[in-house]
């Protein structure tokens, strides 16, 4: 036996983050660790990486009761851990952040040359897309990860924990990853993997264990549990996951985008499916139709009038809203409440002369915040201390308040849990109901196939296929991957 | 637990402010008089007035180091216009129009050439203060009405005038940071630039504002050192814009944005205002004072971040 947790504890002021934190893990074996947003994995594995102390319970490793003070502690005896959130160093290249800690030295000098060359390496080793000497500021979001994966790599690990390695990768990305997981239970090497994406568990889990509510409510072999079960064990009660739109006929065309690789149309009462691989030019599509990065030819259409959008509040004013594929960075003010984050794009419906109407604006948040069924304990909470899931409602309230004929979204179900997932696409359904035109971009095939009304496929930043929403995922993997 | 903690530690500019005032009471004998009390105001007021504008400033994310300079920029054309009109009024209006347009500069600079503020606000600094000494030929601007000196020493019954402009300025400021759309908005840019951009705001208009009003109170405050002074000093103001941050930082201001407030200026600019008096009083030597005005500078953000960060987990 690797690692043996039982009981494990952990509360942070009144909260209890962790009431029964139980599982274990043996070399050469894959733990998949599931649960809600907020169930307690992530500060379960704080606290086996030795982020986190534990108030209670027992932590063996190699049969020994263990107790670590700071990561380096649990860096010492071969554990890693894979974090979700980026903490790589911007403005240094990949292999510096690969080496970072434990630079390679020639003489007194850093053997640059050396570090990059190793790094290249195991990035070619894994054949991931990414150079030892490119900077991790113009990596995209899958490329952090794929560095964030190298760096646990290149340390001589006995246990890995990956956090949601593939919550932002494309599907064939996805599954280099698992052959990288597959690679390192072979040498061995014990792995907790946290996941959403319930579909990898057959492919790479050989234990399960369910978090709900900071109690271990499950632990057993992934071959004798089903995904409907586990469903039903992480959130406590059954919930149908399949929505099913029903086929309706779209009005008028709301967005008419004419641009050099992409040429297509939304149509009221319409989701209309975004796939391809990472880098396929997806978000680029969405940040051009939103003035982000200004198109230098083409031309975009709301409701058949031209419109010259150079910046996000043009785009905004024609009637376009972006949820981005970013909270954190472009979608929330974090540090700032419920209310006014739900307002920020709509304030001028609020003010008289220039001043905000408080108890107008209180009502609307609050009003939103009970359709959108936030978990939060008022409206004046901090967006920081919310779910994944409950801060990608307060993006999508915000844009419910602005009420724009056309919403973007981009990957919107990145980082949030099963039953927050089915809640966002009722709110696409509605808005499409409501006669908005939808863009949907996602990585996840079987979601786009669920709600997608038709499917546009981009490969190499141009749009190479539409197809029906009766397609397949081969249909489409074989659209975005081939010449 | 921790929440009570929490609200002490919200409140501890204001207990330090309250501390240090009965200490200062209690020890000194001259200090609570109304000649002290009065003396302090009318020492503050400048700091405080230009505070409030770096408040803004602040808040949005962004920094002012040019408003020393801004200030004797507007105090010397200010004064040569009272000198050359014998119009009181008209000089104020040309002092604070031109700190405004400094502060448009600067916006404009920051918004428009993508420069951090840091640099644009540096170098303004240089050449505001260098344009000061040009026009001005290096010499004081004398021989002002006498009119003018009401606004910096006069008295309106026990109180000093420059209390009730302060006042004034307070209100105003606290009204547009706290209830206007300006003001919440410099909150979400500050907070995250970003997310305000794709939120549809147009930010670079709303920097230019913030930094133009920032310039108006700097100008304001220009003119009550030439009335405190009565002579337009081109070399007034040097070192003024460090002793305004650290009045909006000690007032629990976030040098990275978002967070500060127009009460907690206030605070800290008097907290700033009562040691350098209170250090007076007790005799203790100006060099010590530098000292420990740096020091309750680093101490009051120290506890800042120790709040945040034990809130925060």
């Amino acid at each position: 036996m690797l690692l043996e947790l039982s009981s494990i504890r952990k509360s942070f002021g009144g909260v209890h983050a962790l009431l029964d934190g139980t599982l274990s893990v043996d070399p050469g074996q894959v733990h998949a660790l599931v649960g809600e947003n907020g169930a307690g994995k992530s500060t379960l594995m704080k606290i086996v990486a030795g982020m986190q102390r534990r108030d209670g319970g027992d932590m063996r490793w190699k049969g020994e009761s263990v107790d670590f003070a700071e990561p380096a502690a649990a860096h010492r005896v071969g554990i890693h851990m894979v974090h979700q959130e980026s903490l790589l160093a911007p403005h240094l290249t990949v292999a510096q952040n690969i080496f970072l800690g434990r630079e390679r030295m020639s003489g007194i000098r850093l053997d640059r040359r050396g570090m990059i060359e190793a790094a290249d390496d195991i990035l070619q080793a894994h054949h991931f897309p990414v150079k030892g000497d490119w900077k991790v500021e113009t990596l995209s979001p899958a490329q952090k990860q794929i560095v964030e994966i190298c760096r646990a790599l290149h340390g001589k690990s006995s246990l890995l924990i990956f956090d949601e390695p593939t919550s932002s990768l494309s599907d064939a990305e996805a599954s280099e990853v698992f052959r990288t997981v597959h690679a390192l239970r072979e040498k061995g090497i014990g792995i907790i993997y946290i996941t959403h994406r319930l579909v990898e568990l057959e492919e790479i889990a050989d234990r399960v264990t369910i978090l709900r509510d900071g109690r271990t409510i499950h632990s057993g072999p992934a071959a004798e549990i089903t995904t409907a079960e586990i469903v039903h064990h992480m959130v406590g009660r059954d919930i149908s996951a399949s929505m099913q739109r029903g086929k309706e006929t779209p009005g008028e065309t709301r967005l008419k985008v004419n641009l050099p690789d992409a040429e297509f149309e939304l149509r009221a009462g319409e989701i209309v499916g975004m796939a391809g691989l990472i880098g396929a030019g997806r978000t680029e599509v969405c940040e051009t139709i939103f003035g982000i990065t200004p198109a230098g030819h083409g031309t975009v259409a709301v409701n058949g009038e031209p419109v010259d959008i150079n910046s996000p509040s043009d785009a905004v004013a024609a009637g376009i809203a972006l949820v981005t594929e970013d909270r954190q960075r472009t979608g929330l003010a974090v540090n700032l409440s419920i209310r006014t984050n739900t307002t920020l794009a709509n304030l001028d419906a609020l003010c008289t002369a220039e001043v905000v109407q408080v108890s107008k604006e209180k009502a609307v948040a609050e009003q939103l915040r009970e359709k959108l069924q936030m978990q939060a304990d008022s409206v004046e909470q901090k967006a920081s201390e919310l779910s994944g899931g409950n801060q990608q409602k307060i993006v999508i309230a915000k844009w419910m308040f602005r009420d724009t004929d056309i919403v973007l979204f981009d990957e919107p179900t990145r980082g949030i849990d099963v039953g927050a997932k089915a809640e966002v696409f009722a709110l696409m359904d509605e808005l499409a109901k409501q006669g908005k035109a939808i863009l949907m971009v996602s990585s996840e095939l079987p979601e786009l196939l669920q709600v997608a009304d038709r499917i546009l496929v981009m490969r190499e930043g141009e749009l190479v296929a539409e197809l029906p929403r009766e397609t397949t995922q081969q249909e489409i993997m074989h659209h975005a991957v081939t010449q | 637990m921790p929440r009570e903690n929490s609200v002490v530690q919200r409140f501890l500019p204001f207990i330090s402010l309250a501390a240090l005032f009965v200490i200062l009471s209690i020890v000194s004998p001259y200090f609570l008089t109304t000649t002290n009390i009065s003396s302090v105001i009318r020492q503050t007021a400048v700091i405080n007035i230009m505070a409030l504008g770096m408040t803004l400033v602040i808040v949005s994310g962004g920094i002012d180091l040019s408003v020393g300079s801004i200030l004797a920029f507007s105090g010397v054309v200010g004064t040569m216009t009272m000198v050359s009109t014998d119009s009181v009024m008209l000089g104020m209006v040309v002092g604070g129009l031109a700190g405004t347009l400094w502060g448009c500069v600067n916006g404009l600079m920051i918004a428009r050439l993508r420069i951090p503020p840091f640099i644009v606000t540096l170098g303004t600094l240089g050449i505001v203060r260098g344009l000061t000494l040009v026009i001005s030929g290096g010499l004081p601007v004398v021989g002002l009405p006498k009119e003018h000196g009401f606004l910096g020493e006069g008295t309106i019954g026990p109180a000093p005038f420059v209390l009730v402009v302060l006042v004034a300025c307070v209100f105003v400021a606290h009204f547009v940071l706290h209830s206007t759309k300006l003001g919440r908005y410099t909150y979400a840019i500050g907070s995250n630039e970003a997310a305000a951009i794709y939120a549809g705001i147009p930010v670079g208009r709303f920097k230019v504002a913030i930094y133009a009003i920032c310039g108006l109170l700097t100008g304001l405050a220009g003119m009550i050192e030439t009335s405190r002074l009565m002579t337009g000093q081109p070399t007034a103001g040097v070192t003024y814009e460090l002793q305004v941050i650290a009045a909006v930082v000690i007032g629990g201001g976030s040098l990275t944005g978002g967070e500060g407030t127009v009460i907690g200026t206030l605070i800290g600019a008097f907290i700033m205002g009562l040691l350098s008096n209170g250090s007076d009083l007790l005799g203790i030597n100006p060099y010590w004072q530098q000292v420990i005005i740096g020091a309750v500078i680093i101490l009051a953000v120290a506890l800042d971040v120790a709040r945040k960060r034990r809130f925060a987990s």
